[in-house]
């Protein structure tokens, strides 16, 4: 019996058990799948509870729920791996599994502790909040209520992050937000970010930027922070610019899982190295990543990691057929953002394209403008936790192409 | 600024054929950038050339500080703003890959 081992049951690893479970032959393989965790969350959801959109429960179901009966679950933290000996050591469940194949899906998490001064108990979620976990999101929904007014500055730490349009749509929605409340006009925001602008991308970015601008949202550009002085209520850049705060939304760096660091297979933010093209692994054949464990160049969303599924699933299918694995994964990211007042901009890129205006065609429910304010892009991602739950997690037939396509872009 | 003749930028000023690049280019780019370099800023580029002549791509922050010892702190003070994009620009690297 041979084993195919897959760590992490987030959207990717969920995704690969399912595709693994209706390909392998249940007779010659066993499919086993760990992750810490016994709930699923669905993260691009976190950005809505902060405004009271969503509630914590409309974000969470259990992993169980979405991997196959035939799938071996077990829920365990992970002590070490062993790529050299093709075996991985449980903590929890006192286990080690040997394998054939490894598929990495640990994912990524915020590391407040990076930045001196951020995680600080006097602060940390009392006026410093993170939106990447739920308790933050929850924590800062609950401030934000009962919040009188002041000056909000959203700051980035470092990049890469996951999501990298998220920071932006918080700003949209927390204009929207303080709108509705009738406070705006007691609100300052403020964008401090290390990129020199507002998306990584010059055309997108100079879009996002102008809305931005229409919003009265001031963007400071190249703010690389290197420490929160609360006692203060400041940030302070490397290059000792200092920004004031009464709420501070932070997006700490951002890195893989630790476990990867210890076993000695990440870079420097414990990212696994991996072929941009294949997701092979760039020193163990048996060893492929999906997602945001990666350090692929491509955005960490779980768009990316539904575009990389068909390409890794085919790679690992030639490998195990002696076949060279394929080139085909082309960096396709494509992303909703929301831009507040119950409108949305979608974006569409790859490694080689950057997100360009236009429409984008899908079948039976488009088309959508691309790089452009409407209302269909706002239903677009709201219809999307639907397809996320019933559709994408399980590995269906979702209406996009894995490649990025030219078609309805213009130039 | 002749040196610049010879290469060919893209529209966010990096360079997009890295063995056009020379000395004398880097100095010229520096300048643009208001550095003047000195041994402190070659390291890092030197580091940094070599780096992506090993991996395809321009070491991010992280990798120029762990890679060379030096603070992040130090990094900011030779290549103010954005020091990873500078730094890569005047070596005639693309853009680091953790911008996405």
């Amino acid at each position: 019996m041979k084993t195919f081992l897959i760590l992490g049951a987030g959207t990717g690893g969920t995704m690969v058990a399912n595709k693994m479970a209706e390909i392998l032959d249940t007779q010659e393989w066993r499919i086993v799948i760990v992750d810490r965790d016994e709930t699923h969350y669905y993260q691009p959801g976190f950005l809505f509870i902060p405004f009271g959109t969503y509630s914590p429960s409309d974000v969470v179901k259990p992993k169980r729920n979405f991997l196959p009966p035939q799938v071996d679950v077990i829920f365990s933290d992970i002590e070490l791996i062993e790529p050299d000996k093709n075996r991985v050591k449980l903590g929890r469940a006192k286990k080690t599994i040997n394998y054939d194949y490894l598929v990495i899906s640990t994912g990524s998490h915020i590391h407040p502790e990076e930045t001196p001064g951020l995680d600080d108990e006097a602060a940390w979620m009392k006026n410093v909040f993170p939106f990447y976990t739920l308790e933050g999101a929850t924590k800062l929904g609950n401030f934000l209520k009962f919040w009188k007014g002041g000056r909000m500055v959203l700051n980035i730490s470092e990049m890469p992050i996951k999501c990298p349009v998220a920071p932006l749509e918080f700003l949209f929605l927390a204009d929207w937000f303080f709108h509705e409340r009738g406070i705006r006009d007691k609100v300052e925001i403020v964008f401090a970010t290390p990129l020199p602008g507002a998306f990584t991308k010059p055309r997108a970015s100079a879009v996002l930027g102008g809305m931005l601008d229409d919003k009265g949202i001031n963007l400071q550009p190249e703010f690389t922070i290197m420490e929160v002085d609360h006692a203060k209520q400041v940030i302070r850049s490397y290059d000792e610019t200092e920004i004031g705060y009464d709420l501070l939304v932070t997006i700490p760096t951002n890195m893989g899982a630790e476990v990867i660091g210890h076993s000695g297979m990440g870079d420097e933010l414990n990212f696994v190295p991996a072929n941009k093209h294949t997701l092979q692994s760039d020193k163990w054949e048996n060893v492929w990543i999906i997602g945001d464990a990666g350090n692929v160049p491509a955005s960490k969303a779980g768009s990316v990691a539904h575009f990389m599924l068909d390409v890794l699933i085919e790679n690992i299918h030639r490998h195990m057929e002696g076949l060279e694995p394929l080139p085909d994964f082309d960096g396709h990211a494509n992303c909703y953002i929301e831009s507040g007042f119950e409108k949305g901009v979608l974006i569409d890129f790859n490694y080689d394209v950057e997100p360009l205006p236009g429409k984008y065609p899908l079948p039976g429910f488009g088309p959508f403008s691309l790089l452009k304010e409407s209302y269909a892009n706002h239903w677009g991602k709201m219809m999307f936790r639907w397809m996320y739950w019933n559709i994408l997690l399980k590995g269906g037939e979702m209406p996009f192409e894995s490649q990025m396509s030219m078609a309805g872009k213009w130039e | 600024m002749t040196a610049l003749n010879t290469i060919t930028l893209n529209e966010e000023g990096f360079m997009t054929n890295p063995a056009e690049w020379t000395e004398d280019i880097a100095t010229v780019l520096a300048e643009k950038e208001g550095i003047t370099l000195t041994d402190a800023h070659w390291a890092i580029i030197n580091f940094s050339r070599e780096k992506a002549a090993d991996s395809g791509a321009a070491p991010t922050l992280r990798q120029i500080t762990q890679g060379i010892g030096i603070t992040t702190k130090e990094l900011f003070a030779l290549y103010p703003k954005g020091p990873a994009k500078k730094v890569a620009k005047i070596s005639g690297l693309g853009k680091p890959e953790g911008c996405v």
